[in-house]
């Protein structure tokens, strides 16, 4: 009977400096592919439970449920979606939570890249106070944020309703767009502007065809940020929304205690096919772009 | 415009600091910073930074509604609380501290694949992370309604598997239902904060350098040995922001609880928002929020220390 190889060791490739461990056994390899593709399993059920949940919404927009609430699967029917419309207030939701997204997106991003550029291109003595206090409202749970807010309104005799709320969206979104700007500008290369001054270019030129162009990517991803969470909040807007405005998250979260109508989720759907499409679609022009350069 | 020489007196040597500059402009350029701030920081001090320093001082005040509150020094409104509340202090932390365990443990290997092994395709998986946000998070969140149903194949197969019974010895589950439990809530709280898990983690992933794995193969490390010391000391600052975003809101969150969970599963949030929205107890929903913010920059700034990772912004 052959002897354990370790016992007769194979000339070393340098001598003794291997470790014997080290050297990977043709044993292991089924193991070590086991592992490498451990990671995309793992990555890949990852992926599976932040999805499924849309999949669910997906194929039960067309579900007839028997009761008011649709949470058990009877029978196809496309009812929903062909009338979408047709609970009662829904859409008149939707249509104020668009709008205030548009409004509190606006609001923020003006706002916010006016700091980011303060933040990113400026030294002045300030600035750790002006830092702490962007970051503070991202590091605080909403809900503090919001029954503090809304104690305010109530004691100062504000009437809640679509203007607060959409003071308290400004107010969150402000901390995300000014991060995002802050990130792009400050990785932004000076020299591009120095070489527009050379070239004789006014601070507004300057400002308009070089620096805008070259932040522009950072402040479309605050604005889209701050579109989507002001348009999906629910917390903040409950606090400060009074009896008579409902978003369409408030809207949802009634459904959810009184029935929720099958629309609910073709709404869902309508709106993450629609994201979806039109990401896609950026990506594929943006790398048509890239391509054609 | 040129600088004024008197006649008979030297012209100034070009770069002579101060004379000839017109007065006012290196001020005026000192306070662009604060022009460019103010009306973000205006905003942030009036409607975030006031209603906190209100909140304090309602949080002391007795009264009602209709009379009006007044500071009155009230302390022991904080005392009522957490001897009212402390259990909703509790599980508060420990779901958010679960959810965000969770979220590390299905979150990481996710971003690694995204930032190692996708290829080509990782920007159609970064958008797929990003894409459930694209449908509102309370019908998603009711969706786990359907999903963790009784009888539903999901608690099916943890039945036949025998993980119900673990999980109920332990408490998170009870009579063969995951929905109106604790697991529930904590599987909610997992899924709706996943993204804000697993973007930090893909950020400072993907900038690890592959030649650093290349290196310690080269040295004869293995693939276990490269994640732990190379991989992951590298991804510490994604970890820690990662955990940061996930547990603050998740401890703060009613959502979760009020939809998946059972009057036994409330949080504080869920206990801020009744005072508030029902009770209309200000003073109580005022000292809740207060105990919940303070207990999290505690807990935020231990994390920190120990972590020790204080550049995240």
């Amino acid at each position: 009977m052959a002897p354990p190889s370790d016992t007769v060791p194979p000339p070393p490739r340098t001598p003794s400096a291997v470790p014997r461990a080290r050297r990977p056994h043709p044993l292991l390899a089924p193991v070590r592919l086991l592992r490498r593709h451990a990671v995309v399993v793992a990555g890949t059920l990852a992926l599976a439970y932040l999805l499924v949940p849309n999949l669910v919404v997906l194929v039960f927009s067309f579900n007839k449920p028997a009761g008011r609430f649709n949470y058990e699967w009877r029978t196809f029917s496309t009812d929903a979606w062909t009338d979408p419309c047709g609970v009662a207030d829904m859409c008149g939701s939707l249509s104020l939570s668009l709008r205030i997204a548009v409004l509190a997106t606006l609001g923020a991003t003006v706002l916010g890249t006016l700091a980011a550029f303060a933040l990113a291109r400026y030294r002045f003595r300030a600035k750790g106070t002006a830092n702490a206090l962007i970051f503070l409202p991202m590091a605080m749970p909403e809900v503090v944020m919001a029954a503090s807010l809304g104690t305010l309104f109530l004691n100062m005799r504000v009437a809640f309703g679509f203007t607060t709320i959409l003071i308290a969206h400004v107010m969150f979104c402000l901390s995300f767009v000014i991060v995002a700007v802050k990130a792009r500008v400050m990785s932004m290369d000076p020299r591009l502007e120095e070489a527009a001054r050379d070239l004789y270019a006014g601070p507004v030129q300057t400002f308009l065809r070089v620096t805008l162009p070259l932040a522009a990517p950072g402040i479309a991803a605050g604005a889209l940020l701050s579109f989507a969470l002001s348009f999906d909040d629910f917390i903040i807007t409950q606090f400060n929304a009074g009896p008579s405005t409902v978003t369409f998250p408030m809207f949802v979260w009634g459904a959810a205690q009184r029935g929720t109508p099958v629309q609910v989720n073709v709404i869902g759907t309508a709106m993450f096919v629609l994201a979806v499409a039109i990401v896609l679609v950026g990506q594929v022009t943006a790398n048509h772009r890239r391509r054609s350069r | 415009m040129t600088a004024v020489v008197t006649p008979g007196a030297p012209a100034a040597p070009p770069g002579t600091p101060g004379a000839e500059r017109p007065p006012g402009r290196r001020p005026r350029r000192r306070l662009t910073p604060y022009w460019l701030l103010l009306p973000a920081a205006l905003w942030l001090a009036v409607f975030f930074v006031a209603p906190l320093v209100y909140q304090a001082s309602t949080s002391v005040q007795t009264g009602s509604l209709e009379e009006g509150y007044r500071v009155t020094w009230h302390f022991a409104t904080y005392g009522e609380v957490l001897e009212r509340y402390g259990e909703h202090f509790l599980r508060s932390f420990g779901y958010a501290a679960a959810a965000t365990a969770l979220c590390l443990l299905i979150g990481y290997p996710l971003a690694y694949m995204i930032a190692f092994r996708a290829g080509r395709w990782r920007n159609v998986l970064l958008v797929m992370v990003i894409a459930p946000f694209f449908t509102s998070f309370l019908i998603r969140t009711l969706a786990w309604k359907t999903i963790l149903s009784d009888g539903g194949p999901v608690v099916g197969a943890l039945d036949v598997l025998h993980v119900l019974d673990v999980t109920s010895r332990l408490g998170l589950t009870s009579d063969d239902r995951v929905l109106a439990t604790p697991l529930a809530v904590v599987c909610g709280l997992t899924y709706n904060f996943l993204p804000f898990m697993i973007l930090p983690l893909y950020g400072s992933l993907e900038r690890i350098d592959p030649s650093l794995h290349e290196a310690a193969r080269d040295l004869y490390a293995t693939p276990a040995t490269t994640f732990r010391k190379v991989t992951f000391p590298l991804s510490l600052p994604g970890v820690v922001a990662g955990t940061l975003l996930t547990f603050i809101p998740a401890s703060g969150d009613y959502i979760n609880a009020q939809l998946l969970g059972s009057p036994n599963t409330q949080m504080v949030g869920n206990a801020i928002q009744k005072q508030f929205l029902n009770v209309l107890d200000y003073p109580t929903a005022a000292a809740m929020s207060f105990v919940l913010m303070a207990l999290i920059l505690v807990a935020v700034t231990v994390y920190m220390r120990r972590a020790g990772t204080e550049e995240l912004v």
